[in-house]
């Protein structure tokens, strides 16, 4: 298999929590948010990634490490083998974001209201100095309207954004990752807001431009229906650490870690032959917060097969088949049958 | 209306009379509802589906007002009551309603208990320790601790906050739930824990329910029986089973086909063209024909009538016996439509007339200019 485009081994982000004064003079320890905890991935070109995992598992301060918007607090990323996690010059960084773009969830606030389209698409090239002209810059604006179907690229120029439907603007900010010709886009829940028919609509797109365009996606959701259709590989997040990860037909046709089993139990069942019933969900409880992760597998506390050694051990990560691994002390001996489940 | 029927709805329409013109959120609304049987209600955002919900309770907000119809909830017309009577009558008794974002607008003020107890001592007069306790008894219905009575929401998950609110809707015994969009704003496994406390409530408690979401495959856990919305009318209605298994009408069709399967391997998903239409000036005849893979020269200009194929209820000339109407024309597929309908949906005749000015072709002034 060729070489991975990007890279992350180790990769960590510990955010400071504030502290109130009290707590300061009290000497209370400084808690840390252990947002990023030492994650390992590879990404292959034009191979969809895909992560996903409950609200504040850390999708969102992984992309933002990959677009070096953080600074990660240890580990390395590496793309087509540059070490980006120690660039540190404006110049280098600037390169590299030029060539790796990011799509945000809202797209009713990733635009801003003031400026017209044109002005939108035009900006990224402007601030990378490409295009001489004006003519030539417009040029550019247009073929990236066309890239993502907003033809006849002419009636979307002197738009403003509320002048768009939710989908028109999505592909707005799509246009807008596109226009630089990135190798790599972040996309963070880019259809979470959006109705079905128009996730659908924007996904599809999305697809197609992996070859039309030559892009690889990193793709963050908590809606794990949608990823077995957009993505060649997925990443399991559970309190800042990935608990599985593998090809997505591996992980959702057999899933290896608790954690993913409960996930893919809890997913609405489109069929109403399999659907009424009450379902074992088997996981109880909240997600603990990131400033107290659990010792050993620090999913023991919510973990319906966690016996005394997840208390004091902290799993290692187990390759189960050829490019499956998960990091659970029982992982391949845990029965799991979607369909018996419900 | 028989015994069996807690609720029956007959073209019930609701506008928004706006200084933009009326808005036609609601026509002809028809369905109805057995005593603890429960209804899905799906359609894309903005097609109507919280302001049926909000009409049922006799609470449609201004500039929204009922135009016509009735609303019989075991037996008493709902349309006839003043704002009072519904208050008095059939409001958390006989229904209550698991309001859309509820959860973010919980008081921030004032603990779980103070927020529980108000519907108790308003209608039924009950307060102090006996209060606590009924409350407390609900609390455990819903699967929370009584002792979140004393917290405060900031203290709770979205999940916690959302079980709080249901729990509330269920404090006064009332037939009827409506719950709108109850759990979109959270992760899977709490969805799924909810969705079970649900199914379990309706069968314990015997009540009828009506769920409100844009995400038909939660529907199909829990419906009974299904209404497809689309631009302000109901376009299929019946049984949940016969719809998914074999939609009728087109719109159903394709929105059925959008959802996405963890089981299966696809190449490409469906998705339903154009964007949704505004409800001052709908599409004529057929509001879904710019959009219709199915069009016909007749949609363009007639309004369909409800018919009925295989005990389900359709809104489209495709099921007409007519047979004018069954030789019509297919038509061209309107693609053209999508630019156009967006910012007049969006931004209503401004928009248009914006568009219209600013024009497709460009100056040098305007460029200029900027
Ligand atoms: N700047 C910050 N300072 C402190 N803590 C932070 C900061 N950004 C994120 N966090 C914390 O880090 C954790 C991970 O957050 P993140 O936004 O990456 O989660 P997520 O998986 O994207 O969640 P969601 O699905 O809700 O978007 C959370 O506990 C969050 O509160
Ligand atoms: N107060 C209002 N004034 C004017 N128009 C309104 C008002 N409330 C709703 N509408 C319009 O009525 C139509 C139906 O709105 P409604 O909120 O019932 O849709 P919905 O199906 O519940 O959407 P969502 O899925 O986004 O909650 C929409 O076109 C909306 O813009
Ligand atoms: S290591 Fe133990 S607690 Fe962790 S997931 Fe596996 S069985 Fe559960
Ligand atoms: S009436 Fe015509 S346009 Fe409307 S759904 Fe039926 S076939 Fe399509
Ligand atoms: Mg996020
Ligand atoms: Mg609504």
């Amino acid at each position: 298999m060729a070489d991975p485009l990007f890279k992350a081994r180790n990769l960590t982000k510990h955010f400071d929590v504030t502290q109130s004064f009290f707590q300061k003079l009290k000497g209370e320890e400084k808690l840390k948010v252990r947002a990023v905890d030492g994650i390992d991935f590879d990404i292959y070109q034009k191979r969809n990634f895909s992560i996903v995992g409950e609200s504040g598992c850390g999708k969102t301060t992984v992309g933002k490490l990959m677009m070096r918007l953080l600074d990660p607090t240890d580990g390395h990323m590496y793309m087509k083998d540059k070490d980006i996690a120690d660039m540190d010059s404006k110049q280098q960084l600037k390169a590299y974001r030029r060539t790796t773009q990011i799509i945000y969830q809202d797209p009713f606030s990733a635009l801003d209201p003031r400026d017209r389209i044109r002005t939108i698409l035009e900006e990224p090239l402007m601030i990378h100095n490409l295009g001489d002209t004006r003519e030539e810059r417009t040029d550019m604006v247009k073929e990236a309207l066309e890239e993502v179907r907003l033809t006849p690229p002419e009636k979307f120029l002197r738009r403003y954004p509320h002048m768009l439907s939710g989908g028109q603007k999505q592909r707005v900010s799509l246009a807008r990752a596109m226009i630089l010709n990135p190798d790599f886009i972040v996309a963070d829940e880019p259809v979470s807001m959006l109705d079905v028919s128009v996730r659908a609509e924007i996904l599809n797109l999305m697809k197609d431009l992996i070859e039309e365009e030559d892009v690889t996606y990193f793709y963050i959701t908590h809606d794990i229906s949608t990823t077995r259709f957009f993505t060649d590989y997925i990443g399991v997040m559970y309190l800042g650490d990935l608990v599985e990860k593998g090809r997505v037909e591996d992980v959702l046709d057999n899933p290896m870690h608790p954690y993913t089993q409960a996930l893919l139990v809890a997913v609405p069942e489109p069929d109403p032959e399999r659907g009424q019933g009450v379902k074992n969900v088997p996981i109880t409880g909240d997600v603990p917060s990131a400033t107290q992760v659990p010792s050993g597998c620090r999913f023991h506390p919510r973990c319906p097969h966690a016996e005394e050694i997840c208390k004091k051990e902290e799993p290692e990560e187990k390759e189960i088949e050829k490019e499956h691994t998960a990091k659970c002390h029982f992982a391949g001996e845990i029965e799991f049958d979607l369909d018996v489940a419900k | 209306m028989d015994d069996d029927t807690i609720l029956e709805v007959k073209d019930l329409t609701t506008h928004y009379l706006t200084t933009d013109g009326e808005v036609k959120a609601l026509d002809d609304a028809t369905f109805s509802l057995d005593r603890g049987a429960s209804i899905g209600i799906a359609g894309e955002s903005g097609c109507g589906k919280s302001t049926l919900a909000f009409s049922l309770l006799n609470q449609v907000q201004p500039p929204g007002q009922i135009m016509s119809g009735s609303i019989n909830l075991d037996g008493i017309e709902v349309t006839d009551l003043s704002e009072s009577e519904a208050r008095e009558k059939i409001r958390w008794k006989k229904v209550s309603m698991v309001f859309q974002g509820a959860m973010e607008i919980m008081t921030p003020v004032y603990s779980v208990g103070h927020q529980m107890k108000e519907p108790l001592k308003y209608h039924k007069g009950i307060t102090g320790e006996k209060a606590r306790e009924i409350c407390e008894r609900y609390l455990e219905l819903v699967n929370l601790e009584g002792a979140i009575f004393d917290r405060y929401p900031h203290e709770l998950s979205g999940g916690q906050k959302q079980r709080v609110i249901i729990a509330t809707a269920l404090l006064l015994e009332p037939n009827l739930v409506i719950l709108d969009e109850p759990t979109t704003a959270l992760d899977v496994v709490v969805e799924a824990r909810i969705m079970n406390d649900l199914k379990r409530l309706r069968r314990e408690l015997d009540i009828s329910m009506i769920f409100i979401t844009h995400d038909l495959s939660i529907l199909a856990e829990v419906s009974d029986n299904l209404a497809i919305m689309y631009a302000g009318w109901i376009v299929e209605f019946g049984e949940a089973y016969d719809i998914y298994k074999d939609p009728k009408h087109p719109y159903t069709e394709k929105l059925m086909a959008a959802i996405p399967d963890i089981r299966t391997d696809i190449e490409r998903l469906e998705y339903i063209p154009g964007v949704p239409p505004n409800l001052v000036n709908p599409p004529s005849g057929c509001r879904f024909h710019p959009r219709c893979h199915k069009a016909m020269e007749v949609c363009k200009e007639m309004e369909p009538e409800i018919h009925e194929v295989d005990g389900v209820n359709v809104k489209c000339h495709l099921y007409s016996e007519d047979e004018s109407i069954a030789e019509s024309q297919e038509a061209e597929y309107d693609t053209a439509y999508e630019d156009e309908a967006a910012a007049e949906a969006y931004e209503g005749e401004e928009g248009k007339r914006e568009l219209d000015e600013t024009g497709m072709t460009e100056t040098e002034d305007e460029v200029m200019e900027e």
